[in-house]
């Protein structure tokens, strides 16, 4: 289970993409997760062939926890005896050995029995469980959907199951049993992940959870990094001008938004102030060679995310513009890939559209810089001894002082409005 | 002569007693400390009593106050109505209350309804006594719990001791309430032998009591079934199930709020009843939970009655067609669901 984030512990495993046998490479949609963030494809990391799926659809998996095994080409056969893990077995019932059976027998007593194995539907044939009253009510208190709790015996959800529920959602698992979870290379036969659960969450349960992700991340980012925020306003008359000159020349499904070149400016600004593109992990700043902008993006029914345009410094405009579409796209109606939600470098927040002028956003750690546009105003402008009405927007920055300076802030805000001053080389 | 009958050690803080001594050792102290009381019923005096519970009381207090009476249960209950209406304390032992049914028009109409129909003018303090339930191999005609429909009537109090100290103190209580008291005692309950304090006496008679605290299940129940009830959650203590059992002990007014605040704790019920389920007792226990506690039951109100027979007199059928312990414990087991 790859971690899409830095405040990810748990996945759940949706769908398979791939059976037992399939050649992939790296880069290939193997399956479908289910996270606090919404449905995400995960991508595989290397090229080779599935040797085996050891984890069933509807398992919650700790980040790190083995999902398949994927052997070289050619040597699958090889690798296939000492790669089988088994699945979970469930626990043994206690038999009662006092307590003589109810009048009319039901099956071997496992009057105190097992969780529902990992994957296994629970019993009655699907029917709707049953809900005792305290359970329901319990549930209510927690704010538990009923929906995403296991039923147990005789298909009944009881009090325990929905505080099950709840502690697998909420309190934080022992750390022991997350190191457990994440061995470099996978143990042949590494044991599942702990809190193991069926879920299908409903639009409620995904909203809340998004919502607690969100509250997760930002707190951290409060608490942990020392915000410095710089302002300044670029002038985007020449930049608006070129733009509606490139965009008669281009077919009107081919038209560029200015949103592209202001992330196209901010992705060649980060590749040239390494400082601002990265992440800072255990104590130190990593920079990153590669410029994934993570763009903000809304959601109709509440809360964001920052998907990763990837390499955004390097993309022709035309390709970062139909990528932007379609990850918006995507983040508001489908799926993001994992390597999309985990990579962004630096994020950039465009609030222009809701009309404000400036925004000062959160950096979403590990990420050390966040770049913030705001609306496009005419202004009064005076430049070159003349003063003029020219469309402009405020550009923000927020960055992490422990992996930069102000001083290195205010280069790399100029250096954006340097590049948008020269959009023909965007 | 100590409170029970010479067979107590002066010194000793506890006694050895069984409940049937116990009883004894209640009518005396009532015959000793009130004049007015007296003990009137069929063979109460010369035989000892039905049940031996008055055994030597006749050579004690002499014929006027310990009374044989004809076997007509309308005419010594209603003539224990008169005396309670013209000053006396009479407690009035009808022999099991199967037959009691002969008596129920002077107990229904008359004993209960007489303060209301007097405009609040004639209490009737008068107690009666009562065998009931099954267990002694004595049939359909002596062995019914029939104490759930008294327990419907407005206008009586009906009582459950189940232990020797209730035993011992209901009595005097009941004596000491104003209006009619009814005294049911189950048949198996009269040779239970144990300790009881020596200085033992009169109990209150308003509220239900836990005979066992426990955090798992609430076992409910009173009377006969009330050590069953015991054993049996000694046994699920051995699968780690904690059974908590309340005892009711007054059957009427019901005393809900332990059974409720139980319940809370517990979230699950197990009632307990000799009597059959229709139109019973557990059935209003069970009302009572749903109505005060419904959003504290995480698993639905089990009950353990009798079958929905005539007792049968063959010892296996009348075995199987009451309460036992193991239906209980796996009554119990069933409420606990998978969590026990």
């Amino acid at each position: 289970m790859p971690s899409l984030g830095a405040d990810m512990d748990y996945g759940t495993l949706v769908e398979w993409m791939v059976k037992p046998g399939d050649r992939v490479r790296r880069g290939d949609i193997i399956a479908l997760v289910e996270t606090d963030k919404g449905l995400i494809e995960i991508e595989v990391f290397d090229d080779g062939v599935i040797e085996s799926l050891l984890a069933e659809p509807g398992t919650e998996l700790a980040v790190g926890a083995v999902m398949a095994t994927i052997g070289q080409e050619g040597q699958a056969a090889a690798a296939e005896t000492p790669a089988k893990a088994e699945p979970p077995a469930p626990r043994e019932p206690i038999p009662r050995e006092k307590a003589p059976p109810p009048p009319s027998p039901p099956p071997p007593a496992p009057a105190r029995a097992p969780r529902i194995p990992p994957g296994v539907a629970p019993p009655g044939g699907g029917a709707r469980p049953r809900v005792s009253p305290l359970a329901r009510r319990r549930a209510a208190e927690l704010n538990v959907d009923l929906a995403t709790v296991i039923a147990g015996e005789g298909n009944v959800i009881r009090v325990a199951d929905v505080e099950n529920t709840a502690a697998a959602r909420g309190v934080p698992k022992p750390a022991a049993a997350r190191e457990a979870a994440l061995p470099a290379v996978p143990p042949p036969a590494a044991p599942p992940a702990p809190g193991e659960r069926a879920a299908q969450k409903t639009v409620e349960e995904r909203t809340a959870a998004m919502r607690r992700a969100i509250a997760t991340a930002m707190t951290r980012a409060k608490r942990e990094i020392p915000h410095y925020y710089l302002e300044t306003h670029i002038d985007l008359g020449g930049a608006l001008a070129w733009l509606a000159e490139e965009n008669r020349k281009r077919p009107v499904t081919e038209r560029l938004l200015h949103s592209v070149l202001l992330v196209k400016a901010v992705a060649l600004a980060a590749r040239a102030a390494p400082e601002m593109n990265g992440f800072w992990i255990d104590g130190e700043f990593r920079p990153s060679e590669h410029v994934h902008v993570g763009m903000a993006i809304s959601l109709r029914k509440g809360g964001l995310v920052a998907p990763a345009l990837h390499d955004a410094d390097r993309k022709p405009l035309g390709e970062l513009m139909k990528e932007i579409l379609d990850v918006t796209n995507r983040a508001r109606t489908g799926v993001l890939r994992s390597s999309e939600i985990a990579d962004a470098t630096i994020t950039v927040t465009n609030l222009g559209d809701q009309g404000v002028e400036s925004v000062f956003g959160v950096i979403h750690p590990p990420q050390v810089a966040l770049v913030g546009f705001g609306k496009m105003v005419e202004r009064p402008w005076a430049s070159g001894g003349m003063l003029g009405v020219r469309p402009v927007i405020s550009a923000t920055l927020s960055a992490d002082h422990r992996a930069s300076d102000g001083h290195c802030g205010g280069r790399f805000l100029a250096a954006i409005d340097g590049l948008l001053q020269e959009p023909e080389k965007l | 002569m100590s409170a029970l009958g010479g067979a107590v050690p002066a010194a000793a803080a506890k006694v050895r007693v069984t409940y049937r001594e116990a009883m004894r050792a209640a009518i005396r102290e009532a015959l000793e400390r009130d004049p007015r009381v007296f003990l009137m019923g069929e063979d109460v005096g010369r035989y000892g009593g039905c049940f031996a519970v008055s055994k030597g009381l006749l050579d004690e207090f002499g014929p006027e106050r310990i009374r044989d009476t004809p076997l007509s249960e309308s005419a010594f209950v209603g003539a224990g109505i008169g005396a309670a209406l013209g000053g006396m304390r009479p407690i009035v032992e009808i022999m099991t209350v199967n037959f009691s049914l002969l008596a129920l028009d002077q107990i229904v109409n008359n004993a209960a309804t007489i303060l209301h129909m007097s405009g609040g003018q004639f209490n009737i303090p008068l107690v009666i006594r009562m065998t009931t339930g099954a267990g002694r191999q004595l049939a359909a005609q002596h062995s019914h719990s029939l104490e759930g429909w008294y327990a419907h009537i407005p206008g009586i109090r009906v009582l459950a001791p189940a232990t020797l100290e209730d035993a011992r103190g209901m009595l005097w209580t009941a004596l000491e309430n104003p209006d009619p008291v009814l005294i049911f005692e189950h048949g198996t309950l009269y040779a239970m032998e144990g300790e009881l304090a020596a200085d033992a006496g009169a109990v209150e008679i308003d509220h239900a009591a836990i005979r066992r605290s426990g955090t798992d299940v609430s076992l409910i129940t009173y009377g006969g079934t009330l050590p069953k009830t015991l054993k049996a959650a000694e046994e699920l203590a051995l699968e780690g199930i904690e059974a908590e059992v309340i005892d009711l002990r007054t059957l009427r007014p019901l005393d809900a709020d332990p059974i409720v605040q139980s319940v809370s704790r517990t979230h699950r019920a197990v009632i307990v009843d000799e009597g059959w389920k229709s139109g019973s007792l557990s059935a209003e226990i069970t009302a009572r939970i749903v109505e005060s506690a419904f959003y504290e039951l995480d698993a639905p109100v089990e009950r353990v009655c009798s079958a929905e027979v005539p007792m049968p007199y063959a010892k296996h059928l009348e075995e199987a067609a009451l309460p036992q312990v193991p239906r209980i414990v796996a009554a119990a087991i069933r409420v606990m669901g998978e969590h026990g």
